[in-house]
């Protein structure tokens, strides 16, 4: 969805006679069908200008492959991400029997472990690198599909009712954008756990929390746009044609709300991945052997002085990705703006 | 204005309720939905048999056997004081604002708040103000000249800046100044009253790596600010009438870019006293985030209640000023 898209419409668009210069649309709110293809070819064409953009776009596809084909990749590798060396005849010759740390430079880097060890638990960084970019990846996909589904349903149906469900939906929206969500989530998360302290009930609970305290943000967005998209002509055009208004609202104005969905997720993804990452650092995140980065680092601080290395590998996963898809995110942004000279 | 302040605060009330309701009951269905006894997640132990007369005694001295809306009436009326008794050593005094005794660390919960809470603002403070500075004299810079090389540096920096996680630059920040070059003493905080050098000795590492992120948001945020304020037709006009270069910028163009930052100053700080769990676990430093980590891993109950309505009444408090200071520097906003 990501790319190839856009490289559609620019080709419907051309087919149309709707690309080239001089169709800078005047109106962003120009209701036109025509129009509205025409605003994405340029934006596509914008944003294939942007080098940062795309760079962060080739980041993110590599990202999500990796993610995807991590277990052909570990077993071609022949690492498992859970297998620990630390014990046998082959502790002696991977970890220091005084210290545990690894022994070698760079975590003790070889042929065989690509990016070394671990101290203590000897567990191979680089596949734990791969398994936690699936973590980060998958976590921050539900949540920010979480919070998309629920913002743009609300927002859709605050924006077009209006009245006492817009005052009501407003409301909720201000309390939840005025919560502790950090101390809410750790309390949450706790008694979660009380309850049940299987790996997937956890899982599911980071993904509500991210997902869920974030919905006001769209949903924000959402009900703004459609407060001035309902009075438009199209609206009544299709009103007069006797639409319902869950087709109204579904069919008619949603496809208008595309570009700032897009943007919006593409910047939603990196926080969840910021966030899930946080809640791993402070252990009440995914459930160990899960691999997470924010676990990894976690662990790590407590070796900086002696294993820096081990902390600058998923710190740097971390910094790659989310600085790929922001890049991604803002390049999208500029490039949906009609105010945009690029 | 009298009018708008009172609807605000009724609103600020209401937000404090809500969550206090929310967490209050997350803890109610704790027990209910792992059989377990309440008593165990207030005290930390069972101390006698389920179904014995002497824990039904206990619980019923704790009031874990009334329904829930009046265990809730009685957590909310028990802020303003009163006496906590196990039955079996002497009774507490407990007085406003009284949040429980943590039977975990044998304190009262106000007062490890109470330990806490300079820890945490001191965080607060000292991070918004190098990010309000920091961010706003690059954004200023950048938003001057955009497309030049200040501005591309600015951009390129503040965006790197965003994307690197507390728990990522703090150990960093560690390693270099404190392990490698020792120019700054270890973690853990000096209070300042004892030791005011210490004090920013111990803090600034935590300060540095907090405002970072934030200081990243508000150069972004100046830099679009200022741009769109300087293509305003007052700015030509000032520049028109020969007004210097320095007037113009700091006078005319900077006070207008600065209101919309004021009201997202307001939100970030009250947020931010709820979310520093992060730089205090980091840089070991015993504040409210600290505690309520520390209680969630001791499943210390009362203490993580406590902390987590202390931080939604932080906030509330923040939006509410910053919403009346907004309403008197901008006429716009109807009142």
């Amino acid at each position: 969805m990501t790319l190839g898209s856009p490289n559609e419409l620019e080709v419907v668009a051309a087919e149309d006679g709707l690309t080239g210069a001089g169709l800078e649309p005047e109106d962003q709110r120009g209701p036109a069908q025509i129009k509205g293809r025409s605003l994405w070819a340029l934006a596509w064409r914008r944003l294939r200008r942007d080098k940062p953009a795309m760079a962060g776009g080739v980041v993110i596809i590599l990202l999500i492959l990796l993610a995807a084909l991590a277990d052909p990749l570990a077993s071609l590798y022949g690492q498992d991400y859970a297998a620990q060396h630390n014990s046998g005849a082959e502790a002696a010759k991977l970890l220091d029997p005084l210290t545990q740390m690894p022994i070698g430079a760079f975590s003790g880097v070889s042929g065989r472990f690509w990016l070394g060890i671990t101290p203590i638990g000897g567990q191979d960084i680089l596949t734990n690198l791969l398994f936690g970019a699936r973590t980060s990846l998958v976590i921050a996909g539900l949540a920010t599909a979480l919070s998309l589904v629920l913002g743009v349903a609300l927002g859709l149906i605050a924006g077009f009712y209006r009245g006492w469900i817009d005052t009501v939906l407003s409301r909720i929206m201000d309390v939840l954008l005025s919560f502790p969500v950090l101390l809410f989530s750790i309390a949450l998360i706790t008694v979660t756990g009380f309850i049940s302290s299987a790996a997937m009930v956890r899982y599911a609970v980071i993904v509500f929390v991210l997902g869920f305290f974030s919905w006001p943000y769209i949903g924000r967005i959402v009900r703004g746009q459609v407060l001035s998209l309902r009075e438009k002509e199209f609206v009544e055009a299709a009103r007069s044609l006797g639409a319902g208004n869950v087709h109204i609202m579904f069919r008619e104005i949603l496809p208008s709300l595309v570009g700032p969905i897009l943007v919006y997720t593409t910047l939603a993804i990196p926080s969840n991945m910021l966030g899930e990452a946080g809640l791993s650092f402070l252990g009440i995140g995914v459930i160990p052997p899960t691999p997470s980065w924010g676990q990894m680092l976690s662990d790590a601080g407590g070796y900086v002085q002696i294993d820096p290395w081990y902390l600058f590998l998923p710190g740097l996963a971390i910094f790659i990705s989310v600085l790929a898809f922001n890049l991604f995110g803002d390049g999208l942004r500029d490039a949906l703006d009609p105010r945009g000279s690029r | 204005m009298i009018r708008f302040i009172l609807v605000r605060f009724a609103g600020m009330i209401l937000v404090v309720f809500i969550v206090s309701v929310l967490t209050f009951g997350i803890f109610q269905l704790a027990p209910l939905l792992s059989h377990t006894s309440p008593v165990y997640y207030y005290t930390g132990k069972v101390p006698y048999p389920p179904g014995s007369p002497q824990l039904q005694a206990l619980i019923h001295r704790f009031g874990f056997d009334q329904p829930i809306p009046v265990q809730y009436w009685q957590f909310l009326t028990g802020i303003f004081g009163k006496t906590i008794t196990d039955g079996t050593s002497a009774p507490v005094q407990c007085p406003f604002p009284c949040f429980g005794y943590s039977f975990r660390q044998n304190d009262l919960v106000s007062t490890l708040i109470g330990n806490a809470w300079p820890v945490t603002l001191s965080l607060c403070i000292g991070a918004a103000i190098l990010w309000l500075v920091g961010g706003v004299l690059v954004g200023t810079f950048s938003g001057l000249k955009p497309g030049s090389f200040v501005d591309r540096a600015g951009m390129t920096g503040a965006l790197a800046a965003v994307s690197l996680p507390i728990f990522f630059t703090g150990p960093v920040l560690l390693l270099l100044f404190v392990y490698t070059l020792g120019w700054l003493p270890g973690t853990g905080y000096v209070p300042l009253t004892t030791d005011p050098l210490g004090w920013f000795e111990s803090m600034l590492l935590p300060w540095v790596s907090l405002a970072f992120i934030f200081a990243a948001l508000y150069a972004r945020l100046t830099r679009s600010n200022m741009i769109e304020t300087m293509g305003e037709d007052y700015i030509r006009t000032a520049r028109a009438k020969g007004l210097d270069r320095r007037t113009i910028v700091v006078k005319h163009g900077l006070r207008a870019a600065l209101t919309p930052i004021v009201t997202i100053f307001g939100i970030d700080f009250g947020t931010l006293i709820g979310s520093t769990v992060i730089t205090e676990s980091v840089f070991n430093l015993r504040g409210l985030g600290y505690l309520s980590i520390q209680s969630v891993r001791q499943q210390d109950l009362p203490v993580i209640l406590g902390v987590t309505i202390v931080a939604a009444v932080a906030l509330v408090i923040a939006n509410f000023i910053v919403d009346v200071l907004y309403a008197v520097i901008d006429p716009r906003v109807t009142v």
